[in-house]
């Protein structure tokens, strides 16, 4: 029971950072319906800005928050720069520029910070918090601490400030914001610099536990997919559920199923991802689309 | 417009010959290029040159797939991984010659891609993709844990065949020449099935695909069986990858593999069977280009390379040739028929 417990709250800890990675994807999913792949590797390249900015003496909150800024305004570069010129793409063209920003994340962190792994420090204490009977980690608690404050952070924004109102119609009816003079696009560049600065908390988060290197989000990347998926694409509190979901279902499985083990994780979300868009393609919050033939 | 044209209309020339005639004289002239090439260029050229032709045959397999059938793929890397694996169990395992282990990659990979296809008839587009994506990423793993058959991380080493009926050529020009062969059976029969009956349906699916149904066409049937023709293309390139590469191992089948596909069909042209090849030979040299551009970031530059090609060329580069071609026909055309050119 004790280790139920246990794995339980360990697996909300890294359910919480896929919530995270995927809330992410699921903000620029609804503003422009496409899903971005270098979600990750940007998550990667921000956790290394941070790495950098600690190791030239900076302490860690300062880091974290200087951190936040930095990737909210390249997500918004990014955007600006690149992404908007594929507006009217089709979607495969778009994939390819998805794959594109991804090669360059992972090959630069590569190129500066080379492959060696790296450990990547936690603001929380070392011991280990007990309740009860039950042994906690702190990073896993203060992760999922951190995970709560930036998701309540944003309900606020989204839902009580006239930024996020603009921003929320932006991306459901983009002609009418625009007439009554929300700059769209803007709004949408915006929306990824909020992904940007959501997946550099996710990645600071899990490099402590993973490991930094350029490699290190290709798993959790796809976990996050599947936490967007089996909550709904379309829905951001479906992401945070689906998240913790997923992130509790994984850490059972590798600790109860002996035959998956740690070696079979990817397969179990791969299993997970076909299993949801067989099933209830829309998720568990979000809207079924019909569309008008 | 074209009901008012005379029965026979002057068909455009240009130099004399039409555009069919160029089409054959430039067939032909790649396939004297072809068949020289192995005896002007060095054994590790004809090495890449067959590696190319390899890749060319997966990316016709996807071509079919995305192009035609309107179905994205992020994980073909996984059926070529199927493919090329198959062929080294039966080679090492069971000790099988290799002629018959390529017909048999093929037909497992049909299977599969056949399976995989059906659950994917509920997918569209960004789903698909993802679920293929998940697909390349895993691929790997699953190939680790079943140890046993594998050969787990070190994978399993295969020896090059010896050129059969005592023909005067060493390994490599064998393995160009039987890779070459079996490319242009492939092609001809793409080219037949493509231009028929049934890749006029696979088409018309990927326009629209309730517009198809309302004309008869079974979607389903069609969709998954892509899939399987896709795999099956596919899973033969993986097969002689394996034979040439002479070593599998489950981490020369990463994600990277899946999106070399995905990007060299795209840059090479899709929907179009040409563009299969230029893709191969794409990503073979491209990212080598790279590597002399940057030796430090050698996926930057390609990663830059490839957005900037989006922005430049997005019907690829087979469709840019295409459309020059076209507007140099339609150009040297008679006034009365630039319209139906111009519409096509």
């Amino acid at each position: 029971m004790e280790i139920l417990v246990q794995q339980i709250v360990a697996g909300l800890a890294t359910g919480g950072i896929y919530a995270s990675l995927a809330l992410a994807l699921v903000m620029i999913y609804q503003a422009t319906e496409l899903v971005n792949f270098a979600q990750g590797e940007m998550a990667m390249f921000s956790t290394y800005i941070a790495w950098s900015l600690m190791n030239v003496g900076l302490p860690y909150w300062a880091a974290f928050f200087l951190t936040i800024a930095i990737s909210l305004a390249g997500g918004i570069l990014i955007q600006r720069g690149i992404i908007r010129l594929f507006e009217k793409a089709p979607i495969l063209s778009v994939v390819i520029v998805f794959i594109g920003l991804l090669l360059i994340f992972q090959s630069t962190a590569g190129w500066i910070f080379t492959y060696l792994i790296k450990p990547f420090p936690s603001p929380f204490p070392q011991a280990a918090v007990t309740l009860g009977t039950v042994q906690f980690g702190s990073h896993d608690l203060g992760a999922l601490g951190v995970t709560i404050v930036v998701l309540v952070l944003l309900y606020v924004f989204f839902r009580y400030t006239s930024l996020g109102l603009a921003m929320r119609a932006a991306a459901q009816n983009p002609v009418s914001s625009r007439l009554v003079g929300i700059r769209v696009g803007w709004m949408l560049a915006l929306g990824w610099g909020l992904a940007a600065a959501v997946g550099a908390v996710a990645g600071m988060m899990v490099a402590h536990k993973v490991f930094l290197d350029p490699l290190m989000m290709g798993g959790i990347l796809l976990y996050a997919f599947a936490a967007a998926l089996f909550g709904g694409i379309t829905s951001p509190g479906g992401a945070v559920v689906g998240g913790l979901t997923v992130g509790v279902l994984e850490n059972l499985v590798g600790a109860f199923v002996p035959f998956v083990g740690h070696e079979l994780k990817l397969t179990v979300a791969l299993v997970l991802i076909i299993g949801v868009l067989l099933i209830k393609p829309s998720g568990l919050f979000g809207k079924a689309v019909v569309t008008r033939v | 417009m074209e009901a008012q044209l005379p029965a026979t209309s002057i068909i455009p020339r240009v130099g004399g010959l039409t555009l069919a005639q160029w089409q054959r004289l430039g067939l032909a002239a790649v396939l004297i290029v072809a068949v020289a090439l192995p005896f002007v260029v060095g054994n590790y050229r004809v090495f890449q040159f067959t590696l190319a032709m390899i890749y060319a045959i997966a990316l016709l397999g996807l071509n079919m797939l995305t192009g035609f059938n309107g179905q994205f793929s992020l994980g073909h890397g996984a059926f070529y991984a199927i493919g090329a694996y198959t062929t080294a169990i039966m080679l090492d395992r069971w000790g099988i010659a290799y002629g018959w282990t390529i017909p048999v990659a093929g037909l497992v990979c049909l299977v599969v891609g056949f399976l995989f296809g059906l659950p994917a008839l509920r997918l569209e587009g960004l789903y698909l993709a993802l679920a293929t994506f998940a697909l390349a990423l895993a691929a790997p793993q699953i190939l680790k844990y079943f140890e046993g058959w594998t050969g787990g991380v070190q994978g399993i080493v295969i020896i090059k065949p010896a050129a059969p009926f005592g023909l005067p050529l060493n390994e490599d020009e064998w393995l160009y020449f039987l890779t070459l062969a079996i490319l242009i059976v492939l092609f001809a029969l793409a080219r037949n099935l493509l231009r028929g009956r049934v890749g006029r349906a696979m088409v018309a699916i990927r326009d629209h695909h309730i517009a198809a149904e309302t004309m008869g066409v079974n979607s389903a049937l069609y969709k998954s069986l892509t899939f399987g023709v896709s795999a099956l293309y596919t899973g033969i390139a993986g097969s002689l990858g394996a034979i040439v590469v002479q070593f599998v191992a489950p981490d020369s089948f990463s994600i990277f593999l899946s999106i070399n596909f995905l990007v060299g069909s795209v840059v090479g042209g899709l929907a179009t069977i040409s563009g299969a090849i230029i893709g191969g030979i794409f990503i073979l040299f491209v990212p080598n280009m790279a590597e002399l551009v940057s030796k430090a970031a050698p996926g930057a530059i390609y990663g830059i390379f490839l957005i900037v090609f989006m922005y430049v060329m997005p019907g690829g580069i087979a469709g840019s040739l295409k459309m020059v071609i076209h507007r140099w026909f339609s150009g040297n055309a008679p006034a009365v028929n630039a319209g139906k050119v111009a519409t096509k």
